[in-house]
């Protein structure tokens, strides 16, 4: 057997093992969305599509759920996990808006108007910026910018006004946001500079010798031209902001709640919160109980079909923006 | 070095609206009122000129090239050169060329590759600055004003580019035609405003009648010819004095060049024209003055009966027949 | 040649100022600078800070102390455990992609363009490893818990004294890292095989060599900076990566193995890793040991951009290099 083995093999058997190898990752593929499928199904059958909106105590479900045996009865599953998907709606959405416009302007800087040897040294620092681990700016975070926003920051006033309601400590949308836009911002500048050195030189001359000045240019004509560069940055960032949990986790405080905009705006801001991938990590530990594994897998079920999703949807979005490129 | 090969510079220098000179300056009987337009077109706004001395030349010009009216539309003049060159990084590019260029007159600027003709064209809209390195010498007046002098966005919103290979923006028609419009004042013109100028623009570009059932296409979906003749439209958009083209037809196909060379017959009534060409008989069709051009030197300037069929220098003589370039 | 006096070459004229552009370039101006000027400052805060607080903590001992279990939490014990099982996880997520991503490149540029079954397939192929690439850590650690749950996997985990399976181990981690390494390695052979000319495949069949001799003996040594580029990405991401081990190797500090072979027993040990040693010593986890995690943070980091050196160094110039960053 292993004389055929080291014979050198026919080209057919090589493409067919091959083939079977790589045919492996598909496998892997369907079998992760149908296992983690599978194990969130109890949670569906007992909620049906509810559990995705609110109006339950969600850490008293948690607690039950906890607390639970090894054969739950159907009030186990009970869930509300709406103040999840806010949480992570809403820290997403604010990171991602705030790391577009600093990703664009950002670019600009870099290839349009710094000088030669200040770009060299910033787009190293991109790069370090992409690679530091999350733990480590989880590190920071809950070390440093949390203590920062709960001394100085937050005022008394701020925390007498949501007495009763909910604890200010510090942590919170503030800090998870901060990071998080500090985290998903260099893998966007990378995008849009790739995107911005492609654009054919000939439209900046064009708009140059029309009367405008450099930055006018490059405003009116090349980030037109980039869009949907942009877009594919901005979908990039997103799946990595809805997928970030470990950083998020250490920094947002643990506790489930809904930031309020009725409670003022510099509030609102310090109101802690929990997100879909922190809230997995969060409740790792209780994988035990059945009920409990149930919530997980669905947490991690709707993480997957929006990444999912993501894919896809940025792909459409750029579609009626490849109108007005130059055709290929 | 050959004796025939010195500068000639055969056309005046100065303004036909200067009165009598010293002996040695022959005025060319060219028409003293600014350019005579036909009824349709509405008459563009000429600015003053500023020319308080009296014109130098460098030569004496013979007796027999005095009176020929070079062209119908001959007007004032616009961008006055003396003895301007360039270098790129110490390399001379061009060398001390000295020109006038009218209003209502198309120049050529012939020569073969690499003889500095598009470098010269580039200057006149101190594109030239884009590139390190580059230097001038010399002095290229815009009606009297030193161009170093004036803002580069300024300079370049009165003296207008068109390139070879059509670079239309990645927006709709209209917004390609306005674009000059909307950001070179202050304030953004409405829509409403600029239609009308939009239309004005592609109907002098000749585009107008293929393309007005929908100005809001993509502007990269036109044809070639189209294409280029949408760079024409937005560059007259604005009303620039002049108009630089830089061998605007060789990406073309011969119909579309056709048509553009119609064009410039008619565009040059209310700008001045200045085209460099490596096609020698584009240049014949097209242009009312010529400049010869050959390693950075310019050879030969004049009317262009006079250069194509009697030239005076040997080089002219052997590339308009076709020896080398 | 001219009578008047030649002045010296001007290089530029009258530029327009930013003094008299409308106001919203002007912001413009000034927030892009603002925003080039910041990204540094926040880089140059990370890198400052961490190296402070890691010079302020780091023993060099610690390197090679063992975690202890003690009162004095922030004098004693250091992280030789968790650097282990970093590596550990590293090496057992780079043997499971390596094979499977070169093989699966080799496939897909070199057989993959056969009739219309073998390119649907290759389709297939590359959209699931768009997909894994898109999948975030902590779902690949669920899907993994899943896998390694399962009754028939239960040989492969560690088990807690109460004989519970919890489906960790170093051999559930690793694997799950190694779908963590797979895109950057597929991306980085792939890339290198494609840009092998033709004429040196061709080359090699005019000889009557067979497609898979030719990649074996011809194209594979061409690759090999181009596998060492994709091997170091996926390296470091590995080492990032916390949310996968702390779902799948669990938060005890030291290595434990269970069994008795030498080295299945290490598989089917847990541990930690460096990054959920941080974790654990910080306040997000059972942490009264800030300093430690300091400590080992500034480690973690240092080990991150050397990885990022040697990646730089190796790919000069080649486009997996900026895809890094993604």
């Amino acid at each position: 057997m292993l004389e055929r083995l080291k014979r050198p093999w026919p080209d057919h058997r090589a493409e067919r093992a091959l083939g079977a190898v790589s045919l492996l990752l598909g496998v892997v593929i369907v079998a992760m969305i149908a296992f983690v499928a599978v194990r969130s199904w109890p949670i569906f059958q007992h909620n049906g599509l509810r559990w995705l909106g609110g109006g339950g105590d969600f850490e008293a479900e948690i607690a039950r759920m906890n607390a639970a045996t090894a054969h739950p009865t159907a009030a186990d599953y009970q869930l509300r996990a709406w103040p999840l998907l806010y949480g992570t709606l809403l820290s997403t959405a604010i990171a991602v808006a705030l790391g577009i416009a600093i990703a664009v302007l950002a670019s600009v800087f870099i290839v349009e108007l710094a000088p030669r040897r200040l770009s060299r040294v910033v787009i190293p620092v991109v790069r370090l910026l992409a690679s530091v681990p999350s733990v480590i700016y989880g590190l920071i975070g809950i070390l440093v910018l949390v203590p920062f926003v709960g001394n100085h920051l937050v005022s008394e006033g701020d925390r007498r006004s949501v007495l009763g309601v909910v604890q200010l400590t510090g942590a919170g949308l503030a800090p998870t946001v901060a990071i998080l836009t500090v985290m998903i911002t260099p893998i966007m500048i990378a995008l849009v500079c790739e995107a911005l050195e492609a654009v054919p030189p000939s439209w900046k001359e064009g708009a140059v010798a029309l009367g405008l000045n450099p930055l006018r240019a490059v405003r009116a004509v090349t980030l037109k031209a980039i869009r949907p560069a942009i877009v594919a940055a901005a979908v990039l960032a997103t799946a990595r902001a809805l997928g970030e949990a470990v950083m998020i986790q250490m920094v947002s405080g643990g506790k489930t709640f809904a930031p309020n905009l009725d409670h003022g705006v510099p509030v609102f801001l310090f109101e802690p919160l929990r997100t879909l991938a922190s809230a997995i990590l969060d409740f790792r530990e209780g994988i035990g109980s059945p009920s409990l594994k149930a919530a997980v897998y669905s947490f991690s079920l709707l993480l997957l079909l929006s990444a999912f999703v993501l894919s896809v949807g940025g792909y459409l979005v750029k579609l009626p923006l490849r109108r007005h490129q130059a055709r290929a | 070095m050959y004796a025939d090969e010195m500068v000639l510079d055969r056309s005046n220098a100065s303004s036909a609206k200067t009165p009598a000179a010293p002996a040695t300056a022959v005025t060319p009987a060219m028409p003293a009122a600014p350019a005579m337009a036909p009824p349709e077109l509405p008459v563009p706004p000429v600015r003053t000129i500023v020319l308080d001395r009296a014109p130098t030349l460098v030569r004496p010009v013979p007796e027999r090239e005095a009176v020929r009216p070079l062209s119908a539309f001959a007007g004032p003049e616009r961008l006055s050169l003396r003895h301007v060159g360039v270098s790129y990084a110490g390399k001379d590019a061009v060398r001390s060329v000295s020109l006038s260029i009218h209003q209502g007159e198309v120049l050529a600027l012939i020569g073969p590759s690499g003889c500095g003709k598009t470098t010269l064209l580039r200057t006149l809209n101190r594109l030239t600055e884009l590139t390190a390195g580059a230097s001038r010498t010399g002095e290229i007046l815009l009606d009297g004003e030193d161009i170093h002098d004036l803002v580069d966005t300024t300079l370049r919103a009165r003296v207008a580019m068109v390139f070879q290979q059509p670079n239309p923006f990645p927006m709709s028609i209209f917004d390609n035609v306005a674009f000059a419009l909307r950001e070179q004042g202050r304030k953004r013109p409405a829509r409403r405003q600029l239609e009308p100028l939009v239309v004005d623009a592609l109907r002098r570009a000749g585009l107008y009648d293929e393309v007005r059932d929908d100005l809001d296409r993509p502007a990269l979906r036109l044809s070639g010819g189209q294409q280029q003749r949408l760079c024409i439209a937005r560059a007259i958009a604005p009303r620039p004095e002049v108009l630089l083209m830089d061998e605007p037809c060789s990406a073309l196909d011969p119909i579309s060049t056709g048509v553009i060379e119609e064009l410039i017959g008619e565009l040059r009534r209310d700008l001045a024209v200045v085209i460099v060409t490596h096609n020698l008989a584009q240049a014949h069709r097209v242009a009312d003055k010529v400049a010869f051009m050959y390693l950075g030197d310019l050879v030969e300037y004049g009317g262009v009966r006079d250069v194509f069929e009697d030239p005076r220098a040997q080089r002219t003589r052997e590339y308009v027949r076709g020896a080398f370039g | 040649m001219s009578a008047v006096a030649v002045r010296s070459g001007r290089t530029g004229g009258r530029r327009s100022s930013p003094m008299s552009w409308r106001w919203s370039d002007r912001l413009a101006l000034a927030a892009a600078w603002l925003a080039g000027l910041s990204l540094c400052l926040i880089a140059a805060a990370i890198v400052l800070y961490m190296g402070y607080r890691g010079i302020q903590y780091l023993r060099p001992g610690m390197i090679f102390e063992r975690p202890q279990a003690s009162a004095d939490q922030a004098g004693s014990g250091g992280f030789l455990d968790p650097l282990l099982g970093t590596i550990v996880v590293s090496a057992v997520g780079i043997a499971i992609a390596l094979p499977l991503a070169v093989a699966s490149a080799v496939w897909i540029t070199e057989y993959g363009h056969g009739g219309r079954l073998s390119r649907a397939l290759a389709r297939v192929v590359e959209s699931s490893i768009e997909i894994v690439a898109g999948t975030p850590d902590i779902v690949i650690a669920i899907f993994g818990l899943a896998v390694f749950q399962l009754p028939l996997l239960a040989p492969l985990s560690f088990q807690a004294e109460g004989g519970g399976v919890f489906g960790r181990s170093f051999i559930a981690a690793g694997a799950m890292m190694s779908l963590l390494a797979l895109p950057p390695l597929y991306a980085a052979t792939r890339d290198g095989l494609q840009a092998v000319p033709a004429h040196m495949r061709e080359a090699a069949f005019a000889l009557g060599k067979t497609r898979i001799t030719t990649v074996r003996r011809v194209l594979m040594p061409s690759v090999r900076s181009n596998i060492a580029t994709g091997t170091t990405l996926g390296i470091s991401r590995i080492v990032g990566s916390t949310a996968i081990v702390l779902i799948l190797l669990g938060s005890t500090l030291r290595i434990e193995t269970q069994g008795a072979v030498p080295v299945v027993n290490l598989l089917r040990g847990t541990g930690s890793s460096l990054t959920t040693y941080v974790y654990e010593n910080s306040p997000a986890g059972e942490g009264a040991a800030p300093e430690k995690a300091y400590a080992a943070a500034f480690v973690l980091l240092v080990l991150v951009l050397a990885l990022n050196v040697v990646i730089e160094r190796l790919g000069r110039g080649r486009r997996d290099v900026i895809s890094s960053v993604i």
